[in-house]
């Protein structure tokens, strides 16, 4: 095992290389990744492997069913990814995990299996924020200077800019988010989520716009109505592509209004797209064009790292490692409540 | 009806909001506003023009009828619902926004406890602004004038009232986090002024409400 020290600046250091294993387990992706950078050099990201948990069909991710999937294929991703970055375990310098917010059986798995490597082989054990690490990732493939950024997935549907150590959020959903709107809808219509790709694909097939509630409360959205209304629809024999292209429609629209509304009041000039719901060709076309208007230029996550990934995790915790920040074994427990407002970002995401 | 439209010669872009813009221009020899909410071409055209035809509505009638609440608006002069166009007087003035960022901190809170004042005014006669930002307010000639009324509404609910300072809250710890606690202690102070002791206490508790039910916030 190496010794390492942080990099005051000198010479020597700079040159240094750190090697990063990341655990993403917030969900229903167990993944793994192995990234490498030297000194301030562009990062490698060495290995990506996921294992995805599969629900049933009409059926959303039950937590205690996900987090067996993960404990059964922890080991055998883990083997994986440092077998594809070509690295022996030996050379991997610190472990980081996704410590929350998400579903705290799912949490725990990639919990364990980062202590657990951490402990035995002496490496510093960095806990992740997933919201942040889904920004910085994307950041760092993207190279926006300093951006609004719209999370859309799953877990979040969030507005936000980074000012003073913070992303601030500017503008939420009160109460599902996107990602759980089109999911829930899915299991309705008898789809296992995630729904996404399907959504799209059925959306695509209609013109025939349905009108259904469309709630912007300030810089804020709703989802609930919208569901129930859809749901309805469904229920009365409609077409199912005429609903998901309304759906699509009438959601992404309270969307990007909202985002253009921030736009306009945080007099930002760019903006980022992450998150699952990223990879949705519609939602890209709208903010472009809203990105048009008012001048901003427009970023997207590759749709390839826009859904969880290990690589979001061992990017944000080499990072993290660079500034300092190191956790002891006792203070690891999961949080699956953890806000991305709540971490201060005391390094250079941009 | 174009009758009287003032011309558009003498027309200048004062602002490209978000959903709408504002000209300065003449109107029977005044000098006016003219805010037009423009076409957004990555919505469904009809509920593109459905949303742009009941926001130009509301906000031209919730504009007078703040004003027999006790608040300042500026005056409407004429509504066009086709065109989503309202023509309304000028207010010359500073945002609420610019006030904050760059004068001292007693001077933006008194305006900030007005700011309160005015929230609980239109509340107690059951008008919820729906937008509350920094940036929706302009203080002129040492006056502090309301706007930007487009996604107001009639309610009796808590709930909405609560929604109403909920996000006013959030834009202030986003955009002015320096001095966030004090705002939002000067807007409350403000409020608990008009409205009853119990009706505060009341919202104070279902805006806690709201908050817990935010995305990952804790159960207190």
């Amino acid at each position: 095992m190496k010794s390492l020290e942080i990099s005051t600046g000198e010479q020597e250091d700079s040159r240094l290389e750190i090697t990063c294993l990341g655990i993403e387990s917030t969900a229903h992706t167990f993944g793994v990744s192995i990234i490498s950078q030297r000194g301030s050099a562009k990062p490698e990201i060495l290995s990506d492997i996921r294992s995805i948990y599969q629900p049933e069909k009409g059926k959303g991710i039950h937590p205690r069913e996900a987090s067996r999937h993960h404990a059964k294929v922890a080991a055998t991703t883990v083997a994986e990814a440092l077998k594809e970055a070509k690295k022996p375990i030996e050379s991997v310098d610190i472990v980081s995990f996704s410590q929350g917010p998400g579903l705290g059986p799912c949490l725990r798995v990639g919990a364990v299996v980062a202590r657990s490597i951490s402990a035995y082989f002496h490496l510093p054990l960095i806990p992740v924020n997933h919201a942040v690490a889904h920004i910085e990732l994307a950041a760092m493939l993207t190279r926006p200077s300093d951006p609004l950024v719209l999370l859309v997935s799953g877990g979040h549907t969030v507005i936000t800019s980074l000012t003073s150590e913070r992303w601030r959020v500017f503008g939420e959903t009160l109460d599902i988010t996107i990602g759980q709107l089109i999911d829930q809808f899915g299991r309705t219509a008898g789809f296992s989520s995630p729904f996404g790709k399907t959504f799209e694909e059925y959306a695509k097939k209609s013109q025939n716009y349905i009108d259904l509630p469309y709630t912007i409360k300030g810089n804020d959205v709703s989802f609930s109505g919208l569901l129930t209304a859809s749901k309805r629809l469904f229920h009365d024999k409609k077409n199912l592509e005429d609903i998901c292209f309304s759906i699509q429609e009438t959601g992404f629209a309270m969307l990007t209004e909202s985002v253009e509304r921030a736009l306009v009041f945080t007099e930002k000039d760019e903006l980022l797209l992450v998150g699952g719901v990223a990879a949705n060709n519609r939602l890209q076309n709208m903010l472009q064009e809203v990105c048009k208007i008012h001048k901003a230029k427009f970023y997207s996550v590759p749709k390839i790292f826009s859904g969880d990934c290990g690589a979001q995790i061992s990017w944000n915790g080499l990072q993290e490692f660079k500034a300092g920040i190191k956790l002891n074994i006792s203070d690891s427990l999961v949080k699956p409540s953890w806000r991305l407002d709540e971490v201060v970002i005391n390094w250079k995401s941009f | 009806m174009a009758v009287g439209r003032g011309s558009h010669k003498l027309e200048k872009l004062l602002k490209k909001g978000a959903e709408a813009s504002l000209y300065r221009t003449e109107w029977f020899g005044d000098e006016v506003i003219r805010k037009a909410r423009i076409l957004k071409t990555f919505r469904q055209l009809n509920l593109d023009i459905k949303l742009r035809e009941s926001r130009t509505r509301r906000e031209a009638l919730f504009l007078r009828e703040a004003k027999r609440a006790g608040i300042t608006t500026p005056l409407v002069y004429f509504v066009d619902l086709i065109k989503a166009e309202i023509i309304m007087q000028f207010i010359p003035g500073r945002s609420l926004k610019e006030i904050i960022e760059s004068d001292d901190e007693d001077i933006s809170l008194k305006w900030c406890t007005e700011v309160g004042r005015y929230v609980a005014r239109l509340h107690k006669v059951d008008m919820i602004h729906g937008d509350l930002t920094t940036s929706n307010f302009v203080i002129s000639h040492d006056k502090l004038v309301m706007m930007d009324f487009g996604l107001s509404f009639y309610s009796q609910r808590l709930e909405d009232r609560a929604i109403d300072i909920h996000l006013l809250n959030m834009v202030v710890q986003s955009a002015h986090n320096n001095y966030a606690e004090n705002i939002m202690h000067a807007v409350l102070q403000g409020y608990q002024e008009i409205a009853s002791k119990s009706n505060s206490l009341r919202l104070l508790e279902r805006i806690k409400v709201v908050e817990r039910r935010g995305r990952y916030k804790r159960v207190e």
